[in-house]
């Protein structure tokens, strides 16, 4: 198995996250995780869906994806020509003691706290996700309390857009081939 | 396809129900199946006053949902069905994934409850978008009365375009209640919908080159050559190749069954030479066919020499279950006239192959182990009774088919010549589905003989459905052939259940008694027997038609469909009868 990163454009109209939600599972596709949000286009919403399939799957959830009314395109954004991020927002249990050592770490993961209590801290910090396993690894000794974060969102490295008709669709390597 | 209407209809105000009824009229609609209910009841006071649109009042939603299925198969147009929220709306969910999976084009209109009562578990509130949005191709819930005419015209518009399939309209009794306006021709909105009908000319060729160098090819018909209305085509690309040509369960009737270069249908219940050709051909072209397990048998041993070239209108379908070496995404109509021209093009550059063998060992398959039955210790052969049935009533008489042993039989012993004359519930596998569609059929076409051909478990599902047909004048005839059983089920339960024939017993010679349920709906009822009675009986229903015939034939309960390849083994398995295999050539290998 390995991860894909799928952006998906779709019309912003109610039902389709639902749409998209239950065909990976009437499909017996696991999604890793699920980002939603507005594009600079106020009728198209953009999801970015991260599974783990092999390819031959891949191919037939996006051609399954791409059959949805609702759906306008579909690209996969290779990890090399993109740039992937979560957010993740932890807090951490401190005292006077392991204080400095947090800060210091949250400086050096170019993360930033954003609440500040006696006894815990509240750390925002983004990037990948490796990047975000690490800042786990460093903090878990001092113990943390709660923790959530967000799915991957990921945009294509250069100047063009998704809406680029450059970009080809993944439906259509097939017809191409 | 919206149809336009005079300009001085444009924006007129009326109700969203009255909207509704204006657009089915718009879209060309001449009838729904369909009963009334709270939730649906604004749209039926216009459609009252509708001189266009037909209403067929039925007696169960299920039934509305397989007319309006039938009428779309038998029509080639689009078959409407309605009904109210909740159970009204539930109750078409077998139909409606009936549809989804063989691909037909219907819309269903349902009533929802009003809108301020959407999520709070209102009376008759059932989340029909939600529950049907996996067994549809597109579903919509209105709740503004301005989108009436849009989304009608995009329901018709997506059912019957592409892959054909069901569309759900669920709209709101509110908003069918309000005052709008109408106006018609409307813009179609959807720009996330644009099939690909034409082929990519480089793949079209390429499979020409490979259909050129082919020494044991198939042409592997299904059930999307019918959609595409592609049958001469088909038979055009068939006599250029002169390939030989098997049809699916969905596609009998795409290719006359008397053609010399027909092998029959693949698949469990197939003939050895269609299942045989597959399993050793060099090369399978599969035509808006979609390698069904029921085809296949076990995937990994299917047809292990054959290189693929797959068309279909649906890109998902090439290589879901077998990886295509050439994969063609078009309309069939468009491929297959563009494979024609690519394959003689070929053949004028002198790159032809010789098949004289491939032929001679088709032909000694199709000698050696013909379909054929026999009969069982003096009692009706059910086999028999539906061969005579073909026989008399004829390839332009329309049949349709329940689920089971009867619908294998009918799906054999008839011989196919016309496009649309073999109506039958082939993905989803729908007992029932025989007396309703029948009906749509036979609505959608009245000047056609419309047999429907269904086994006494199948048409107790839906045989309510009779006082429809009686009262609303669609005399339907209904061959039930009666084993008392459920004759499929009870020929696995013989061969893998030792058998142990656990509640497979319906006891339907004695309850109920089928020709005086037939008299009690105001049908006309039959019953036969014996051999000898079979002609003449099927003579006397052929001569009524002012009423729905239902004919009883009481026929051997151990007969079987052969041959048979068991569900999970390889096509190479094919059995013949019990326990006997085909007896294999050694040149055969």
């Amino acid at each position: 198995m390995s991860k894909h990163t799928l952006s998906v454009l779709v019309e912003n109209k109610p039902g389709v996250l639902a749409r998209i939600a239950s065909l990976f599972s009437r499909r017996g596709f696991n999604i890793d995780s699920l980002a939603v949000g507005p594009t600079e286009l106020p009728t198209v919403s953009r999801m970015t869906v991260v599974v783990d399939v092999e390819d031959s799957p891949l191919e037939q959830v996006t051609k399954q994806l791409n059959k949805l009314v609702n759906v306008l395109k579909i690209v996969e954004l290779e990890p090399g020509q993109s740039v992937q991020r979560e957010l993740l927002l932890l807090k951490v249990r401190t005292d006077a003691e392991t204080r400095p050592h947090i800060l210091q770490t949250v400086e050096l993961f170019r993360a930033k706290v954003v609440d500040v209590a006696t006894d815990a801290v509240t750390i925002e910090a983004t990037g990948s996700s490796d990047k975000l396993d690490a800042l786990l690894r460093v903090l878990e000794p001092y113990g943390i309390r709660e923790l959530v974060q967000s799915g991957v969102v990921a945009v294509g490295r250069g100047a063009r857009s998704i809406t680029d008709r450059a970009l080809r669709p993944v439906d259509r390597l097939d017809r191409s081939a | 396809m919206p149809q336009e209407e005079s300009s001085q209809d444009n924006a007129m105000t009326m109700t969203g129900a009255a909207s509704l009824v204006r657009s089915l009229e718009a879209v060309g609609v001449d009838t729904v199946f369909g009963i009334p209910g709270g939730a649906i009841l604004p749209a039926y006071d216009p459609m009252f006053d509708s001189t266009q649109i037909r209403h067929v009042l039925v007696r169960h939603e299920q039934g509305a949902g397989h007319a309006a299925e039938g009428y779309a198969l038998a029509t080639g147009r689009v078959g409407v069905c309605i009904a109210t929220s909740g159970p009204g709306a539930t109750n078409l969910v077998t139909a409606i994934a009936d549809a989804h999976m063989d691909s037909v084009p219907m819309v269903v209109v349902t009533g929802q409850v009003a809108s301020a009562a959407i999520g709070t578990d209102a009376f008759q509130e059932a989340d029909i978008r939600g529950i049907t949005m996996p067994i549809t191709k597109h579903n919509y819930l209105v709740t503004d009365p301005a989108e009436i005419p849009r989304v009608i015209a995009e329901a018709f518009h997506i059912a019957s375009t592409g892959r054909p399939g069901p569309v759900l309209v669920d709209i709101a009794k509110d908003t069918m209640q309000a005052t709008t306006t109408f106006r018609w021709p409307v813009e179609l909105d959807l720009p996330g919908y644009r099939p690909v009908t034409k082929p990519h000319s480089k793949q079209v060729r390429e499979a020409a080159r490979l259909m050129a160098e082919a020494k044991r090819p198939v042409l592997y018909v299904g059930g999307g050559v019918l959609r595409a209305r592609a049958w001469d085509e088909l038979r055009e690309l068939a006599e250029a190749t002169g390939f030989p040509v098997v049809t699916t369960l969905t596609a009998r009737g795409a290719f006359p069954d008397s053609h010399p270069q027909h092998l029959g249908m693949p698949g469990m219940h197939g003939s050895v030479a269609a299942v045989t050709a597959l399993q050793k051909s060099d090369l399978i072209v599969a035509l808006g066919a979609r390698f069904d397990d029921r085809v296949t048998g076990k995937l990994s041993s299917f047809a292990p020499g054959a290189s693929v070239v797959h068309a279909d209108i649906d890109p998902a379908e090439i290589s879901k279950n077998r990886t295509a070496d050439v994969p063609i995404v078009g309309d069939c109509k468009e491929v297959i006239a563009e494979l024609t021209t690519a394959a003689q093009a070929e053949q004028a550059a002198g790159r032809q192959t010789d098949r004289t063998g491939w032929w001679r060992q088709l032909d000694a398959w199709r000698e050696r182990y013909p379909l054929g039955y026999t009969s069982e210790g003096g009692e009706l052969s059910p086999q028999y009774v539906i061969e005579r049935l073909g026989q008399l009533a004829g390839p332009e008489a329309l049949y349709v088919a329940g689920v089971g042993q009867h619908q294998m039989w009918a799906s054999q012993f008839i011989s196919y010549e016309n496009p649309n004359t073999w109506l039958n519930s082939g993905g989803l596998g729908t007992m029932g589905y025989a007396v309703p569609a029948a009906m749509g059929a036979k609505a959608g076409r009245p000047d056609a003989t419309v047999w429907a051909i269904d086994g006494d478990g199948c048409f107790q599902m839906t045989n309510q459905e009779l006082a429809t047909c009686a009262i609303e004048g669609i005399p339907i005839k209904v061959a039930v052939i009666n084993n008392a059983s459920l004759g499929m089920v009870r020929q696995w339960q013989t061969l893998f259940y030792e058998g142990r024939y656990s509640n497979t017993d319906l006891d339907s010679r004695r309850i109920p008694d089928f020709p005086k349920l037939a008299e009690a709906y105001g049908c006309v009822g039959l019953r036969c027997d014996t051999a000898d009675d079979v002609d003449a009986t099927i003579e006397k229903a052929m001569a009524v038609n002012d009423r729905p015939v239902v004919v009883d034939f009481g026929v051997h309960r151990d007969a079987m469909v052969w041959p048979m390849v068991a569900a999970g083994t390889s096509n190479d398995e094919i059995q013949i009868a019990r326990g006997m295999a085909p007896e294999w050539d050694r040149s055969d290998d």
